[in-house]
């Protein structure tokens, strides 16, 4: 190549990124990475949107590729910005989403000299990432570009990150389009084990009382994994639970649709779990939160699991047939040979199964005590579900008891609908996710159902969705507590409150209104229908600081350390319930 | 009753008609073909203190030059459960091509090579070099007052080695760790 056809590292990073597709990147400036801004300033294809601090980049480009299926693109400058990005990227690698980040980095000629807003980012975020680079050569910055975004898309997703230092965007290399890389870093997918497939057939036809267990991994594997496992329900009518990060694969108003599953999962999810002699788990990976205590886990069941990742099978609890690939695959080659040897599936012993099911349904395990004086929060949020779930509608929440609300009283009868951080937990994740949605989806309406507390950790990005005018709605379940840690205070420290309360909290409405937004304030369950819709019909973003009950906690629960058949259903049953062995486990 | 052999494996062993879930704690030779590339040995050394696996040995040179290509060894013990996720970890890895458990894979060689410092006098030196021509030991550097040896074998060879000359002076020791290969014409 001569002289003449090279171009610049920076413009490398912005060409490469329209050859990805790329049309929207979260960021933040800084002195490593002012090229590539540079080049940024003189292009129109890529719509960048400026955070006010890298956590929440991350976190927006999460909710980016998670309510659009596609990557999610994330600048930071070297040093402080490169640090800033290790929690949304720990984030997306526990729940596998496809992020990438480009880190500037000081030049190459002064690495390890302790430069000015050094760090060794690649060290620091190996662990965090499925993989990263170092281009120290402006003509390989191409090939890791699209290298990058093979590995964050492909098998299992998650995020990785290029560090660039500033000297390699400067210089000048030769460019590589997409379609001219080897794709040979992508690893070979193992192909079915067919004996395997038939056995699990037969005892799937045989179950006298199976349960079908999705995660995330239906979704992230995308439409087809969805209808697939849409079908497999209707045609067996086995009933299915869904994990924190799998809501909205199968609609909510579905009628083999048990609720959640796990630790604040409904009674019916849990004991199916428990007593069923057949469990399909479908892309979920059998997380501490959905088995409670392990030798004690679905004691009776033949377990088939599939899944993408080899290193999710036999992890948590022994399966009897793993089948490892990507989930739609497998799913349609089961389906096709179920339907070969005739769809059976054991229809007497099913419906007894669905009697039990029925008769734990009848627990009502969501049930709570309503108020007319106070606003109970699950009240809160069953009006905020029923008020908005008719709306082309993305939520996004934060962390705590109010993400368990959520996820127990809405409904998602779609995919990617629902934005929550699951593995990682992070606090402060929904407000800068619920901007990379709005910013993906500028028509829909977007709520972050937050608690008061995590809402305060990425509070600052108030300014981004003013800039942008994205009408994301913050809808606050302020009960004036980190709640979530009271409730396990309350429950396993003897009720001791260490530093559980959000004291000196902002007035909500002002803090809006120093923002020139809305702000409203609801203290009354009577006005809650009221200020809910003037939240929906405003045109911009409101932030709903809702009062609520201060000392409700979330049931069902299963304590730690405890079994699926010995959860908590309400205050009554709560005394003496947790060991002192759980109060070790998180 | 029909033995229940997973396809693949060594029918001689019997460490698959292990329960998986038994804690049964075993030491595995790992050969991994990674890229030569910068930071592949922190990525996998990384792995293992980061999810609590235990490194006994570790190995690394390149091997493949021209397709930049190294082998690491790692000698590494664990349940049977533990020794899989390991593996299935590793083969996650971007840079990780290959992960062969040359102790479920069958009989493999295994070498370390170790340099011994052994300063003596008198009766002491004249006995240290005796033992040195049994272990079949080279001489590979010599003062008046020191012998400096050079051994390859088993590790088992070269712990026994150093048994025997720790009375005789011995001062130093240096080892290389394991490197191991499948017997046979397989590559494996
Ligand atoms: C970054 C971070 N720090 C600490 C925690 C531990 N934690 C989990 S829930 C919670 C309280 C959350 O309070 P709030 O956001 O008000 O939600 P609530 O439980 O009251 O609904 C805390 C501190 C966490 N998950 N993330
Ligand atoms: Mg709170």
């Amino acid at each position: 190549m001569t002289q003449a056809n090279k171009i610049t590292g920076a413009e490398i990073v912005i060409k490469a990124l329209i050859d990805q597709g790329v049309d929207t990147v979260f960021g933040y400036p800084g002195g490593a990475i002012l090229p590539i801004y540079d080049e940024l300033f003189q292009q129109k294809k890529i719509k960048h949107i400026l955070v006010r601090h890298e956590q929440a980049a991350t976190h927006a480009a999460e909710g980016y590729a998670r309510s659009t299926g596609k990557i999610g693109v994330v600048f930071v400058t070297s040093g402080p910005g490169a640090t800033n990005s290790v929690t949304g990227l720990t984030d997306a690698l526990m729940d596998s989403v496809p992020i990438v980040v480009i880190s500037g980095q000081v030049p190459t000629f002064m690495i390890g000299n302790d430069a000015f807003q050094e760090a060794d980012t690649v060290g620091i975020t190996r662990p965090c990432t499925k993989h990263n680079w170092l281009v120290k050569d402006t003509n390989k910055l191409a090939e890791t570009i699209h290298k990058a975004f093979e590995v964050a898309g492909s098998g299992r997703p998650g995020p990785v990150l290029v560090d660039v230092p500033k000297d390699v965007q400067f210089a000048s290399g030769c460019y590589t389009k997409k379609n001219e890389i080897k794709k040979k870093f992508i690893k070979k997918e193992s192909s079915i084990d067919l004996n395997l497939l038939d056995e699990a057939i037969s005892r799937l036809e045989r179950a006298e009382r199976p349960i079908i267990y999705s995660g995330g991994g239906v979704i992230n594997s995308g439409q087809s994994a969805v209808n697939s496992l849409r079908n497999l329900v209707a045609g067996t009518n086995f009933p299915i639970t869904s994990t924190l990060m799998g809501l909205g694969s199968y609609p909510a108003s579905g009628k083999n649709w048990l609720g959640m599953l796990g630790m604040h999962g409904t009674y019916e999810a849990n004991m199916c779990m428990h007593d069923c002699d057949f469990m399909l788990c479908i892309g979920a990976r059998f997380d501490d939160r959905i088995t409670g205590r392990i030798d004690a886990f679905s004691p009776n069941s033949y377990k088939v699991h599939l899944d993408i990742d080899p290193s999710s099978i036999n992890k948590n609890i022994t399966v009897d047939a793993p089948l490892i690939g990507d989930v739609s695959q497998i799913l349609s080659v089961l389906i096709a040979r179920w339907k070969e040897r005739g769809s059976k599936v054991n229809k007497k012993k099913l419906s007894a199964w669905w009697k039990s099911i029925e008769s734990w349904k009848a627990v009502q395990s969501l049930g709570y005590e309503n108020s007319s004086s106070v606003i109970k929060p699950q009240y809160a949020v069953q009006r905020l579900e029923e008020l908005t779930k008719s709306y082309n509608r993305f939520v996004s929440t934060e962390v705590g008891q109010h993400q368990m609300w959520a996820a127990q009283f809405m409904g998602f009868e779609e995919p990617n609908r629902w934005m929550t951080s699951g593995g990682l937990g992070t606090m402060g994740y929904g407000f800068p996710a619920s901007i990379g949605i709005q910013i993906a989806h500028p028509n829909s309406l977007v709520i972050n159902v937050a608690g008061e507390a995590s809402w305060l950790m990425n509070m600052q990005e108030l300014g981004t969705a003013v800039q942008y005018r994205l009408p994301v709605k913050q809808f606050i379940l302020n009960n004036e507590r980190l709640g979530m840690v009271r409730q396990w205070q309350e429950l396993l420290h003897g009720e001791r409150y260490s530093h559980s309360w959000s004291d000196a909290l902002p007035d909500f409405v002002k803090l809006a209104e120093a923002y020139g937004i809305k702000g409203i304030r609801c203290e009354d369950p009577a006005m809650l229908d009221d200020n809910i819709r003037e939240m929906i019909d405003y045109p911009g973003p409101v932030i709903f600081d809702c009062l609520v009950e201060k000392h409700e906690n979330c049931f069902p629960m299963i304590p730690s350390g405890k079994a699926h058949n010995e959860m908590i259903l309400g205050e009554q049953t709560e005394e003496n319930s947790i060991s002192d062995d759980g109060a070790v486990l998180v | 009753m029909s033995l229940k052999l997973k396809k693949g494996v060594n029918k001689q062993s019997a460490y698959n008609l292990r329960d998986p879930n038994l804690d049964y704690e075993a030491a595995h030779t790992l050969s991994i073909i990674v890229d030569n590339e910068s930071g592949v040995l922190a990525r996998v050394i990384g792995l293992f203190s980061g999810r609590g696996y235990n490194i006994d040995s570790l190995t690394v040179a390149e091997v493949d030059p021209d397709g930049h290509r190294s082998r690491i060894t790692i000698v590494t013990t664990g349940t049977p459960k533990v020794i899989n996720q390991i593996k299935a970890q590793l083969n996650r890895m971007v840079p990780v091509h290959e992960v062969i458990d040359l102790t479920l894979k069958g009989k493999a060689v295994q070498r370390e090579l170790a340099i011994f410092k052994v300063v003596a006098n008198g009766n002491q030196r004249v006995e240290s070099l005796r033992l040195a021509d049994v272990f079949r030991a080279k001489v590979v550097d010599s003062t008046l007052k020191s012998f400096t040896f050079e051994l390859t074998g088993t590790s088992e060879k070269i712990d026994a080695f150093a048994e025997l000359m720790a009375p005789l002076g011995l001062k130093e020791i240096a080892r290389t760790g394991i490197v191991a290969l499948l017997r046979g014409d397989n590559s494996s």
